[in-house]
């Protein structure tokens, strides 16, 4: 039961909902950078929803799928294709052994998340199946996938394996080279593509220190995100934010979602793959459900930031909690309702 | 009455890092007192973590801790229920760290590194006795003369931010960063001493290199060192480094 690679894409590589417990050790989180997709991903296929799934990024891999397969894309929108039919996302997939499963480059978004029911079969390091990169642990060899890699999965068991059994029956009587459902999650998490992204922000701890005119034109005007920013961050231009004063930083756990200002006055936000600290000063830290947000704009693209308060950004957080275990009972239903 | 109550303690400051974490400060700059603190805070959080706690990240001055605010609200009682998460931990953090035990507790950890010093292990060695106007060897017998604290582990797995470092052997940075040092290097920069656990770019300047692993993923803990270590470094011949290589100390 295993995908082999034909062709790795920009950068495909395991990631799971992160790795806690170790940053005291300096051991970053890593995991997925849209924790939204790769949740719904993982509950489409019947897993647990902090199974890893692969993560591409912005322009999609191809793999042939050597042995049927239930599976889920969610995420950016990289038309993906069964042998040359688009295959539909956010919702399950049955895909029939030796297809060839293709993905473009992104049209909307930047990273979509690929699960398959059973999970991948490899090693949880430290608690975790996400790949560190620059450490080279966890995830398929500590690395991206290269070509002619194998990446296997495990049989399913429980919900996984009941799901896996209807679709297998109902693929039996058709000719087509996969079968999915009419329903589907929908793209609700997903951002929007047209003007500035919005982006909520909590007031960063250093925010005070930052010049008058900076602050104002923090969440005033737009800044553009790099063409450098990849999972560690999103190095944004716009703005130069200064200090009114010069600060002595000593360094301090950072966490995803933080904006820091480095000494060049552009901000960065860091996510998945930042370092456990940092000694720049943070002007602000993006809400938890704007992560998601964050992780697929495209470089190029534009984003403002609008200032919330910690109750504010912790209501938004219960109130988007609460949506996800809806779909999780509605995706209950629809599959005991069978295909 | 809150008030009344935190005079006569350890100051301490407690700040939101958005919905998911808390900052708490026990003081300005780098000094060992306040750094035990953090360590004191940091051990009796692990010991003893409350309902919704994920991890602490103990740092110079502050421990962060992440919790779940679900879980942290789940368990707060019906009368808290207008409470956020954040006041729930902030009340919740204040009172260990009003009631954890503030004096040294016990004996600090040595753990010695053995480091091959100059020539290929450290290129920068003479360059750094040279900027000190002193001998290759005397740089070497001021850095295994010293006991280093170590404050925090960050930066890379593995990585100890150093505390003790003499004056006398402070070197700048490199003008140009290497884009690749190896694993075990051994470095100064500024009056900082450290040693890289992985390949990393840097612009420290390097004195040697030690063949112990640092980062052991494998193990638990993943790190040789641990915040609250002394760091002693103890000067090795390259036979000995090579024997060394891949041993466990």
């Amino acid at each position: 039961m295993s995908f082999k690679v034909v062709k790795p894409g920009l950068l495909t590589s395991l990631q799971d909902l992160g790795r806690y417990g170790y940053q005291k050790y300096g051991v970053i989180v890593s995991g997925a950078m849209d924790p939204v997709s790769l949740r719904l991903a993982n509950l489409l296929v019947g897993n647990d929803e902090d199974e890893a799934a692969l993560e591409l990024t912005l322009v999609g891999p191809s793999l042939i799928v050597e042995q049927d397969a239930l599976l889920a894309v969610t995420g950016g929108d990289m038309s993906p294709k069964v042998n040359g039919q688009p295959l539909p996302m956010w919702r399950p997939v049955y895909v029939r052994k030796g297809s060839h499963l293709q993905f473009g480059a992104c049209k909307a978004g930047s990273r979509a998340y690929v699960a398959v029911a059973g999970g991948y079969d490899v090693p949880v390091v430290m608690g975790s199946k996400s790949t560190y990169l620059r450490a080279g642990i966890g995830g398929y060899q500590g690395r991206a996938l290269a070509e002619g890699d194998v990446i296997a999965w495990k049989p399913s068991a429980g919900r996984a394996a009941e799901y896996r059994e209807q679709w297998a029956r109902k693929l039996k009587g058709v000719s087509s080279d996969y079968i999915s459902t009419d329903w589907h999650t929908g793209r609700g998490f997903h951002p929007h593509e047209g003007g500035d992204a919005v982006i909520r922000v909590t007031r960063g701890s250093q925010f005070e220190y930052f010049a008058p005119g900076s602050r104002q034109q923090f969440y005033e005007k737009s800044f553009q995100v790099s063409t450098q920013s990849d999972r560690m961050g999103y190095r944004l231009t716009g703005p130069e934010l200064t200090l009114a004063e010069p600060l002595e930083m000593i360094s301090e756990a950072v966490i995803p979602g933080t904006v820091q200002v480095p000494p060049d006055g552009n901000p960065i936000i860091l996510m998945a793959d930042r370092q456990t600290a940092g000694g720049y000063p943070r002007i602000a830290q993006v809400a938890v459900v704007d992560i998601p947000v964050v992780a697929q704009i495209k470089p190029g693209r534009r984003l403002r930031f609008r200032e919330i308060t910690v109750n504010e950004a912790e209501k938004l957080y219960i109130q988007r909690e609460q949506q996800i275990q809806q779909m999780k009972a509605g995706i209950l239903v629809n599959m005991k309702q069978g295909v | 009455m809150r008030e009344a109550e935190l005079k006569g303690r350890d100051q301490i400051e407690i700040y939101p890092y958005g919905e998911s974490a808390v900052r708490i400060e026990f003081g300005k700059g780098i000094d060992p007192e306040i750094n035990r603190k953090v360590r004191a805070l940091t051990a009796n959080l692990e010991s003893e973590p409350f309902p919704g706690m994920i991890e602490c990240v103990s740092a110079f001055t502050s421990v962060t801790v992440f919790y779940d605010l679900l879980a942290v609200r789940n368990m707060a009682s019906p009368l808290s229920e207008s409470q956020s998460a954040y006041e729930i931990v902030s009340d919740l953090v204040r009172e260990r760290a009003a009631g954890m035990a503030t004096e040294a507790s016990g004996q600090a950890r040595t753990v010695e590194i053995p480091v091959c010093y100059g020539g290929s292990f450290g290129p920068d060695l003479a360059y750094v006795a040279e900027h000190n106007k002193l001998t290759p060897s005397e740089v070497i017998d001021i850095h295994t003369s010293g006991e280093y604290l170590v404050y925090m582990i960050g930066f890379a797995p593995g990585f100890p931010f150093l505390g003790g470092m003499s004056e006398r052997i402070a070197t700048p940075r490199r003008s140009s960063p290497r884009l690749s040092i190896p694993a075990g290097s051994v470095g100064i920069a500024g009056k900082q001493t450290g040693v890289y656990p992985i390949v990393t770019p840097g612009g420290w300047q390097l004195i040697g290199s030690t063949p112990l692993a640092l980062f052991r993923p494998e193990d638990h803990p993943p790190s040789l060192l641990q915040a609250g270590d002394v760091v002693k470094f103890r000067a090795i011949t390259p036979a000995q480094y090579e024997e060394f290589r891949g041993g466990r100390i």
